[in-house]
């Protein structure tokens, strides 16, 4: 099929853990890929035309043609490339799992929840940020149980989803003066084994350099 | 083996909508059980401890939540009649794109219906409309969003049809005069059994609407 032979390009922010679901995805099915780091103050014609709608990073330029939202990128990575194992069980209930559990990290844990922990000084609304954002977090946990992974045995599209956020547990504990391992242990273990593979280690930042980021973004938005 | 297909659902509900069409499109028979969302059944708790909400696809006692994950489901489920979602990933991506887009209209609709203040309901007015508007342009002129075929995407934004009348009335404003082929291809949906039986009485919902503000604001 040709198809899976055309040009992939990702218009990508190194820091955007929307951006790592899809990197992660394109490495586990051994895509090769090129990236084009965005400016988020200065975003390209590229993305513009390619986004519209949203104007925002990821976006998969497949073959010329746009796929926007990281986890749809995703979907569209497993239904394209066939012959690497699929992200996504087949019997239809246990994929409907799937995608709940996704979905709910995808409302629950996000960069705008992160941000009321980092972009905010001690106080009301960073507390009130902590507790939604580990109140989510356990829900996850007791989903993981004792399996390895969200999928089981199988690294999967739960896993897929929520790990990037991984590389941003660091700034919110050092800005939130908490510990995600003391409240979470088995989320941290999870993310330690997720690291451990090729596709994950090559798409997470270090924590370090992302909370440097974040520290930019605090003067940016005047938190200091 | 013969399907047991139950569903919870609340007769307004603009996500349990999505559900009934894609069932009604299958011809899959299935019971309908109505919640009471002031006091949440067992069952319902039960069926979705982690959202505790309605739409719930009991499917042989197995619970599937999230109507657009429901929709899909049940397009896997019985793929053989009316496939709901085009074959193709890249138009599947686009597809899902739509769906996901048209469920970032709620924030604002919930300001237009249950705003605190005349500048938040304004806000949320815009808000719709715009995105309604972006919504329009990707319709076009075809008959449906999947072209010719009904599907994923119609589903998706057909529940908002009910309540329009409910939206035009507290927003103050026409949705015709701002969408017009919105209205155009909702009348062509209606004309659809499946949508026909699954969309509440619009004039039922905007009676509702002053009991829910009252809830809205005792929560």
């Amino acid at each position: 099929m040709g198809k899976e032979n055309e040009k992939v390009v990702l218009l990508d922010f190194w820091a955007s853990p929307y951006a790592m679901r899809t990197k992660i995805a394109l490495r586990e099915k051994g895509v090769e890929f090129e990236t084009q780091q965005e400016d988020l103050w200065n975003k390209s014609e590229l993305l513009l035309k390619s986004n519209p709608v949203h104007k925002k990073v990821p976006v998969l330029i497949h073959g010329g043609k746009p796929v926007s939202e990281s986890l749809i990128q995703v979907q569209y990575i497993d239904e394209t490339w066939t012959d690497a194992a699929s992200f996504l069980p087949s019997d239809p209930q246990a994929r409907a799992n799937a995608r709940f559990w996704a979905d709910f990290a995808e409302k629950t844990i996000s960069f705008e929840g992160g941000r009321k922990i980092w972009g905010n000084n001690k106080g009301e609304e960073q507390e009130k940020g902590k507790k939604e954002f580990l109140d989510s977090l356990k829900v996850l946990e007791a989903e993981l149980g004792d399996k390895p992974y969200f999928g089981g045995e199988t690294f999967d599209y739960v896993d897929i989803a929520l790990v990037p956020f991984y590389s941003w547990f660091y700034s919110l504990e050092k800005c939130g003066d908490f510990s995600v391992e003391a409240e979470c242990p088995k989320i941290v273990a999870w993310g330690k084994r997720c690291v451990e593979r090729d596709s994950v280690a090559a798409s997470l930042p270090e924590s370090e350099k992302v909370y440097q980021q974040v520290l930019k973004l605090r003067q940016i938005f005047g938190v200091e | 083996m013969v399907d047991e297909v139950i569903l919870l659902d609340y007769w307004p509900s603009l996500f349990g909508v999505r559900t009934r069409i894609a069932l009604e499109e299958k011809n899959i028979k299935f019971d309908y059980i109505e919640q009471d969302l002031c006091n949440k059944s067992a069952l319902l708790l039960e069926m979705n401890p982690v959202h505790k909400k309605i739409p719930v696809l009991i499917h042989n006692g197995k619970p599937v939540c999230e109507s657009l994950i429901q929709v899909e489901f049940i397009d896997e489920t019985w793929p053989k009649a009316n496939p709901l979602l085009p074959s193709d990933p890249y138009q599947r991506a686009q597809a899902r794109f739509w769906g996901n887009f048209i469920d970032k209209m709620l924030p604002g609709l919930g300001k237009l219906m249950w705003g605190a203040n005349g500048q938040e309901q304004e806000e949320g007015k815009k808000e719709f409309v715009e995105m309604l508007k972006t919504v329009e342009s990707e319709l076009g002129d075809r008959t449906y969003f999947g072209g010719e075929t009904f599907g994923y995407v119609d589903i998706a934004l057909i529940g908002f049809y009910g309540w329009f009348d409910a939206f035009e009335k507290y927003g103050n404003f026409s949705i015709e005069a701002e969408c017009p082929k919105i209205i155009a291809w909702a009348k062509r949906c209606v004309k659809r059994d499946s949508v026909a039986k699954s969309l509440p009485d619009s004039e039922k919902v905007t009676e509702l609407v002053p009991e829910l503000k009252k809830k809205k604001r005792v929560e």
